[in-house]
């Protein structure tokens, strides 16, 4: 595996939407390395003729009827909004779509 | 529509549709996809991304999906799965969406469509695959206030979709309009979708750029995706625009594909142009990865094999069958089945009563087509049965009916909801002929010179005898014609 880089730090923190300083992205970038070190162990494991896992439980075709359930009261969806109007969940401005 | 390419380039277009699957309950949870509901007011835990809770596929849902990847020709692997396209959003509550990545539930299909260049040429248009998804919600601008905060509603959330993905085969605006209303045309004949463009049932983007010969060399512009298209014929614009709008830029600066990365702009009704938008994450920043929370999802092929013996007769087959049977041209049999099954259903039921497919065909696609267009009715309201229409044509075939009555007739039967027989009956068309008429009644008033001599007295009634003796030698006869011809005679002998 090839090392971790700033860089790579830098780019997903941006799509996690983490504003990290300078010295944050050095701790980061250094136990980051560490855990995807660790990881890598699994490396060593001979995964020759093993089928890729889809799913970690051996089960398939779980399905649930088409049925409507009832829904949250309005009120109750938006209760953890940082800010609502009572009609939906206010947002700062999407522009550009 | 014939299209004569004079461009200097080729157009190079791909779609991607988005269907919204006519479920009750949405994608991964009970929370109903009726459309037009209060803002919020149909969502739940699982929908907008409550931690702590599972998301269960709708089996009627896949089994859609399913259906239309078929009927589109797919191949449908043995096996499938659901990965996580995470971006961040405001109408993405969870922060990804639940959608399919490499394992997709059907690849590599193909619609045929009528080429535009040759009209009713079958084009076969490829389909790179169909895969199921989750709707996000929609953010509401307040247009006024300008930079003022986005209003998010969440009840679109979770909604499925069919997302159907084109191989770039088409090469012209008019030929990407066709190949979404055979779409659509297919869709709707499935009953898979309500295909609503105004209700967002049906949405387009398309992938578009140019091939050309520069100094003897084959080269393409960059590609750019159109997206905000409300309509076909909004796809067909914003399409005819961009092409001339991606050579002028060739002309200007030269760029050919990988010099400049790939572009979203969207199409502005209004303004008939397209403009940019913000430019997206590389598809690499959505790090899909499998859904922990979704179990896979195994298809045989003995199931599929079932469905596609289900599916019945599609489009395609019908409009070939119409014309190979009834000797419909191409143009009637699409007027025909754009209207949808209820329709044809209608036309064939008459053509098979009279007989008589092609004048059927003019019947329905003319005086039925405008009359339902006029009293803003559907097939299944018209209260004309399709054996009455039968016996309609059937009257005019008989020389019952002279042709340039039929209209008349027709509409009667419309407005009084009666049978042909009753409608010509009431507008009098079976008339005797005046001259046989007088001289019926001349025979009456011969024959019967005590009744003229009462009459003569002044008892008018007396001629009502006449009357009766008229009828029973032509039952035609209009009764109040007989009455006062037959006063006439009398006063006069």
């Amino acid at each position: 595996m090839t090392a971790l880089s700033r860089n790579d730090v830098e780019k997903v923190a941006l799509l996690a939407r983490l504003q990290l300083t300078d010295a944050e992205l050095d701790t980061m970038t250094a136990q980051l390395g560490q855990i995807l070190g660790y990881v890598d162990l699994l490396a060593e494991v001979d995964t020759t003729d093993v089928e890729p896992m889809a799913h970690a439980v051996e089960l398939c075709n779980v399905f649930a009827t088409d049925q409507v359930m009832p829904s949250l009261p309005r009120e109750r969806a938006l209760a953890n909004a940082p800010r609502d109007n009572g009609r939906g969940y206010l947002v700062p401005a999407v522009l550009g779509d | 529509m014939p299209e004569t390419s004079t461009h200097p380039y080729t157009t190079v277009i791909g779609l991607e549709v988005h269907v919204q699957l006519a479920t009750r309950s949405k994608l991964f949870c009970g929370c109903s996809t009726q459309f037009g509901a209060e803002p919020n007011t149909q969502t739940c835990p699982v929908c907008i991304g409550m931690p702590g809770t599972l998301p269960v596929l709708n089996r009627s849902a896949f089994a859609l999906a399913l259906k239309t990847a078929i009927a589109l020709n797919c191949h449908i692997p043995e096996f499938t799965k659901w990965d996580r396209k995470q971006y961040y959003y405001p109408d993405l509550p969870k922060g990804y969406q639940i959608s399919q990545y490499d394992l997709p539930m059907s690849v590599d299909g193909f619609l045929e469509i009528s080429d535009p260049l040759e009209p009713y040429a079958p084009l076969r248009i490829g389909i790179i695959r169909a895969h199921l998804e989750e709707d996000a919600g929609k953010s509401i601008h307040d247009e006024v206030a300008g930079r003022a905060d986005s209003e998010i509603d969440l009840n679109r959330t979770g909604t499925p979709l069919l997302e159907i993905v084109s191989e770039p085969d088409l090469r012209s605006p008019a030929a990407s309009r066709i190949f979404l209303q055979e779409l659509k045309l297919l869709l709707t004949y499935l009953g898979v979708s309500d295909c609503n463009m105004q209700e967002g049932s049906l949405r387009v983007d398309a992938n578009v750029n140019l091939h050309l010969e520069a100094n003897g060399q084959r080269v393409a512009t960059p590609i750019v995706e159109i997206k905000n298209m409300n309509s076909f014929r909004a796809v067909q614009r914003a399409l005819e625009y961009e092409a001339s709008r991606q050579y002028r830029v060739w002309q200007e600066t030269g760029q050919q594909l990988g010099q400049a990365s790939k572009q979203t702009r969207g199409w502005d009704e209004a303004a008939g142009l397209t403009r940019p938008q913000r430019s997206k994450e590389e598809s690499s920043d959505y790090r899909y990865l499998p859904d922990p929370d979704l179990v896979p999802i195994t298809t045989s092929p003995a199931q599929v094999e079932q469905i596609r013996q289900s599916l019945g007769e599609l489009p395609s087959a019908l409009r070939a069958r119409l014309v190979r049977e009834g000797n419909l041209s191409d143009y009637d049999a699409n007027v025909l089945i754009n209207q949808g099954q209820e329709l044809v259903d209608y036309y064939q039921a008459v053509a098979a009563k009279c007989n008589d497919p092609k004048t059927a065909a003019n019947w329905v696609t003319q005086e039925v087509l405008r009359e339902l267009k006029e009293r803003e009715m559907t097939i299944a309201q018209i209260p004309i049965p399709a054996e009455c229409l039968a016996d309609l044509i059937h009257a005019i075939q008989q020389g019952q009916l002279p042709g340039t009555r039929a209209r008349e007739v027709f509409t009667l039967m419309l407005n009084d909801q009666i049978t042909a027989a009753e409608a010509i009956g009431k507008l009098g068309i079976e008339q005797v002929d005046e001259s046989d008429l007088v001289a019926l009644c001349q025979e009456l008033i011969d024959a019967n010179p005590k009744i003229v001599a009462d009459v003569q007295g002044g008892k008018q009634q007396a001629i009502g005898a006449l009357i009766g003796q008229a009828k029973k030698k032509n039952p035609n006869v209009d009764p109040g014609r007989v009455r006062s011809i037959c006063l006439e005679l009398a006063m006069k002998s």
